[in-house]
């Protein structure tokens, strides 16, 4: 007869992780498009470089854990790594910076905790802060100055072989430090008036930052829309992230002003591709809130007290390390219950 | 407008109705055989009133329900009862179960019925005898007996009394065909039983998507109390606990019934089904089920008597068999697969969905868990599907349950929107099973390890209750003897010439003397004696433990490195602790010998009464050993080994002291002799 026995439900929806996967890949267009037109062809020589590092990782390492390895890498979660190290990297920097950032990503953060589902932390994001401990002159120096203020901007050609290093010509006259690197160095020896005058800052918030982050923004919506994600965790990030710099950081003359927390630097990016990993964060509406907060709580606190300019990593990372213990006390109210089960003690 | 609430969650499935609800209900006719299973419903299988051969007529009673809760089955149509016995039926495990086999005649004549033209002439007893005779239990799906549900434990008083015709599963249309085409019986069927209820509210909550049967009930509900209500299309709000939310906006508190709360759910085929029973005396003998699936031609609804073999039903209405084609019964959402085709349709087949590889796809390989939270915003129970998945799949059932695992209503919503592809209830079902099998193990070795303590605790008393009559005993034996003597002395002194006499006396003395010191060193001993004991009984236990640890070390060194390590280091303090009560005994030992020799004379054994004693001590717990060691060898056969060395010890104890005895007896003998000869 032939008939299958299979267990309810019979029907399946449309949704598929692969397809998640892709529509974040595609998500992130608008802002590569605004980061090469403002900074060059770097971050898009980064993506591409980053993505083919990552699929060859993984296909190595599911090659020698014996897996499937089309299966597995139909899951596109290693390109989706690859590409936002590519995008969350300097624009100029060394091939090898990724290779190491991407490797260590994939094979260690990802693979080593078990594969795609089981790592607690969010594999870019130690791949990022990996080569940003190790190698921080690459990787505070290599951030392409926005090529309208450049007289000769590099070409395509010139930028690829700067960052597979066959050009002898030294790149500094093409770099700049960013916005939040600035304005955080400047203030303290000056006023807010004067530092805005560096050209870095641009006519609006940060020259070009501002529509990268505006692009990110854009992408992290449409996601939103999309229902690959709630509102929950961005949300509550940018929300914890405004009010900390609204509250101590008030007096532009003394810290890094709100906007500048907003839309510069990673923060749109960090916010809506990389706080939002299901994987590694909190799991409940009411422990996404938390999380998002904390990583927005972090990231001004390490921007303004730590020696790192930027702090997306770092914070993902510290609040990966404590969504766990965020799940065990925002378990949801069960129907039928008058409360939620909170802590890991019976509760009824 | 009544006020409605939402419940959390839900999915919108594709609902594929339109392929079954466009006709009528037409009637699937009669079959040639019926094949009706005896447990159709939750509770106690009804029991055959037939035999093998008797004809039996449309309508009549085949097996009464027996117990509590339970209903009767009737024959579906006029035949001839063929057999009693073990078919297959229709459920998920694909058990077989009693049938009764009815070849029917096709004249379908039906026996005599008692039908009612006004119910409210009954009483309430009587209408719910009448349902539960006439054979109606749930026909939403789990099928619980009516007739109980409408009569609520401890008299709960029902407020609303809901009927469910929401029918959210995809594809089936079985109950709004019904509403349309019936819906004043599904209404007359409500208000019998809202007499017997007294509800202060009677709903019917229909989702949104089934205009027609709103615009039908409420037709028919116009001169009632009866109030329908349109709810959104949302799968799953026909579940009982999201309907109650929807229409009352209040929860059904975990591990109570909705009763508790003042709410009663019944569905809407149910309600017809008891409108026919009271009015025209006619019991559950057929439903309507709704037949589609790509697989069948005449996609629709039908009037199927129960007990339809489902084959033969799906010939009747063109069955396309494919390669990997399913057949469900119920919906895509909750019903479950059948193996084969030559079941019976029963009382709560709602629907037979024969569906193409196409339709629904087979189950794609599942992908890893991403986190997504996709299935918790869809849980209608508000639970945490992937922490759930991670705890059924770790095997961490407590902390699965401690999150509510048990309030889970296998919707299947979860895995609907996984989109990992991850059959997340499977692994709920798994959990579940799991867990109840542990708990009903973790009961019965309680109730081993109780009655094993009860008895060893009776052994014990009997024991000690033994013990101290045998005590009383020889105390008064050895007065008696001690008075006789004294008696004999006493008269040996009167009687005898003085020579005789001083040998007497000294005689006389002797014994006291001997009798004396026995006592003293009796008393000498009582103390240290006790602790003797229990020191040596320590020791035992202290080899016994140290014996199994060495054979767990060992165990370990060979295959758990890690463990032995741990396990030599206990090894070494076990070892220490059995030489230190060694000491500690020796010690004692000393002590006693040397109370023993401060005494003034040399020693004189211990009296023959006492060696006596000592023999029928030895003996009767070499018995008991014997006893338990009969018991061991049926229940525990570990214990056998340990007993049986223990035993050897004690026969050697009870051989020492029968030496002992019988050495004394014949120095006693000895002296009497002497005695007599001097
Ligand atoms: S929907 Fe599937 S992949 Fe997403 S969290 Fe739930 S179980 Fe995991
Ligand atoms: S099957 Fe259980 S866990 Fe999944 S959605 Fe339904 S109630 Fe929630």
């Amino acid at each position: 007869m032939g008939l299958m026995t299979i267990t309810s439900p019979h029907a399946h929806g449309p949704r598929k992780t692969a397809n998640l996967m892709r529509v974040v890949v595609i998500a992130t267009l608008p802002g590569l498009f605004a980061l090469t037109w403002f900074f060059g062809w770097g971050n898009l020589i980064n993506v591409i470089w980053c993505s083919t590092v990552a699929l060859l990782a993984e296909s190595a390492i599911l090659l020698i854990r014996k897996r499937p390895v089309s299966f597995y890498l139909g899951d596109y979660s290693a390109l989706v790594t690859g590409v936002l190290l590519g995008l969350a990297l300097p624009p100029l920097a060394p091939w090898w910076v990724s290779v190491v950032a991407v490797g260590f990503a994939i094979i260690v953060a990802k693979h080593l905790y078990g594969g795609m589902g089981y790592n607690p932390f969010n594999p870019a994001m130690v791949g990022f802060a990996l080569v940003l401990i190790s190698f921080p002159v690459a990787m505070t120096t290599s951030w392409a100055a926005p090529t309208h203020l450049l007289d000769n901007p590099m070409s395509f050609l010139d930028t690829l072989s700067t960052i597979f290093g066959f050009s002898t010509q030294s790149i500094d006259a093409f770099t700049m430090a960013t916005p939040l690197d600035v304005y955080k160095h400047e203030i303290s020896h000056s006023v807010a008036e004067d530092v805005v005058k560096n050209p870095v800052f641009g006519q609006f918030i940060a020259h070009g930052w501002e529509w990268v982050n505006i692009a990110f923004l854009a992408g992290g919506l449409f996601l939103m829309k999309k229902g690959v994600f709630t509102w929950h965790t961005p949300i509550s990030m940018l929300f914890a992230l405004a009010l900390m710099s609204l509250i101590f950081g008030w007096d532009a003359d003394q810290t890094t002003p709100p906007l500048l927390h907003l839309f510069a630097g990673a923060t749109m990016l960090g916010a809506f591709f990389i706080a939002t990993d299901p994987v590694t964060s909190a799991v409940s509406p009411q422990g996404k809130l938390i999380y998002g907060a904390g990583i927005g709580i972090l990231t001004y606190v390490i921007r303004t007290y730590g020696s790192y300019p930027d702090a997306i990593a770092f914070s993902v990372l510290l609040m990966n390390f404590a969504a766990p213990l965020i799940d065990v006390y925002t378990q949801p109210r069960t129907y039928g219950y008058a409360k939620a089960k909170r802590g890991t003690k019976e509760a009824e | 407008m009544k006020q409605i609430w939402d419940f959390h969650g839900g999915i919108h499935p594709k609902e594929n109705k339109e392929q079954s609800n466009q006709d009528g209900i037409s009637d699937a006719g009669i079959p040639p055989r019926l094949i009706l299973p005896l447990q159709q419903h939750i509770g106690h299988r009804a029991e055959p009133v037939v035999s093998v051969g008797d004809k039996v007529l449309k309508g009549q009673l085949i097996a009464k329900a027996v117990g509590a809760i339970s209903v009767a089955v009737h024959a579906p149509t006029s035949g001839s009862v063929t057999a009693i016995e073990d078919h297959p039926v229709p459920h998920a495990s694909g058990m077989t179960d009693l049938c009764v086999l009815i070849e029917t005649d096709g004249k379908d004549s039906w026996c005599e019925r008692t039908p009612c033209e006004d119910y409210s002439t009954l009483s309430k007893d009587e209408l719910l005898s009448r349902i539960r005779n006439a054979g109606i239990a749930g026909m939403g799906g789990a099928g619980f007996p009516t007739a109980i549900k409408l009569h609520p434990p401890r008299q709960d008083k029902v407020n609303t009394l809901i009927l469910n015709g929401a029918e959210c599963e995809p594809y089936i249309t079985s109950d709004d065909r019904l509403m349309r085409e019936r819906a004043s019986e599904v209404i007359l069927g409500l208000e019998i039983m809202a007499y017997i209820l007294q509800p202060g509210e009677c709903l019917i909550g229909v989702e949104d998507n089934k205009p027609e049967a709103i615009a039908a009930l409420r037709e028919a509900a116009k001169e009632t109390q009866v109030e329908v209500v349109t709810i959104p299309t949302k799968y799953p709000s026909g579940g009982e606990k999201q309907l109650i939310k929807i229409l009352t906006g209040s929860e059904v508190p975990h591990g109570r019934i909705p009763a508790d709360i003042g709410v009663m759910c019944q569905n809407v085929a149910t309600a017809a089904a008891v409108y026919r029973a009271i009015r025209f005396g006619e019991p559950l003998i057929s439903r309507v089920t709704t037949m589609t699936g790509d697989c069948i031609a005449n996609k629709g609804n039908q009037n199927v008597l129960i007990g339809t073999p489902i084959d033969w039903l799906l010939e009747q209405n063109g069955y396309l068999n494919q390669k990997g084609s399913r057949l469900v019964m119920g919906g895509p959402m909750m019903g479950f697969t059948l193996h084969d085709t030559k079941l019976p349709v029963v009382k709560t087949t709602n629907c037979l969905l024969a569906a193409t590889n196409k339709e629904l796809t087979p189950p794609q390989p599942a992908q890893a868990c991403i986190r997504c939270g996709m299935c918790s915003e869809v849980c209608p129970a508000e639970l945490l599907p992937q922490q759930l998945y991670w705890f059924a799949k770790g095997q961490e059932f407590e902390k699965a349950e401690h999150h509510n695992l048990f309030d889970c209503i296998e919707c299947g919503a979860c895995s609907y929107v996984c989109p990992s592809t991850i059959p997340l209830v499977q692994y709920y079902r798994y959990a579940k099973g799991e867990i109840k099998q542990i708990k009903a193990d973790q009961e019965k070795s309680n109730q081993a390890r109780e009655r094993f303590e009860f008895r060893q605790e009776r052994i014990e008393r009997e024991k000690a209750e033994k013990e101290a009559k045998r005590k009383a005993r020889a105390e008064a034996a050895a007065k008696a003897q001690a008075a006789k003597k004294e008696a004999a002395a006493a008269k040996g002194t009167a009687a005898s010439s003085p020579t005789e006499g001083s040998t007497a006396n000294d005689k006389a003395a002797a014994i006291q003397a001997a009798l004396q010191r026995v006592e003293a060193k009796k008393q000498a001993q009582t103390a240290p004696e006790v602790t003797l004991e229990s020191l040596q009984k320590k020791l035992l236990s202290a080899e016994d433990k140290l014996s199994k640890m060495e054979n767990a070390w060992k165990d370990a060194v060979e295959n758990n490195p890690e463990r032995a390590e741990k396990l030599a280091t206990a090894v070494e303090s076990s070892k220490t602790n059995v030489a230190k009560l060694n000491a500690q005994i020796s010690e004692m030992n000393k002590g006693t010998g040397q109370a023993g020799g401060s005494e003034p004379q040399a020693p004189v054994g211990p009296s023959i009464e006492e060696l006596q004693k000592n023999v029928d001590k030895a003996k009767s717990k070499l018995q008991l050993m014997l006893d338990t060691l009969e018991d061991a060898k049926l229940n525990h056969p570990d214990r056998v080994e340990k007993l049986e060395r223990a035993i050897t010890k004690n026969h050697t104890r009870v051989s020492h002291a029968e030496t002992a005895l019988s050495e004394a007896t014949n120095a006693k003998k000895t002296t009497e002799s002497t005695e007599s000869n001097g």
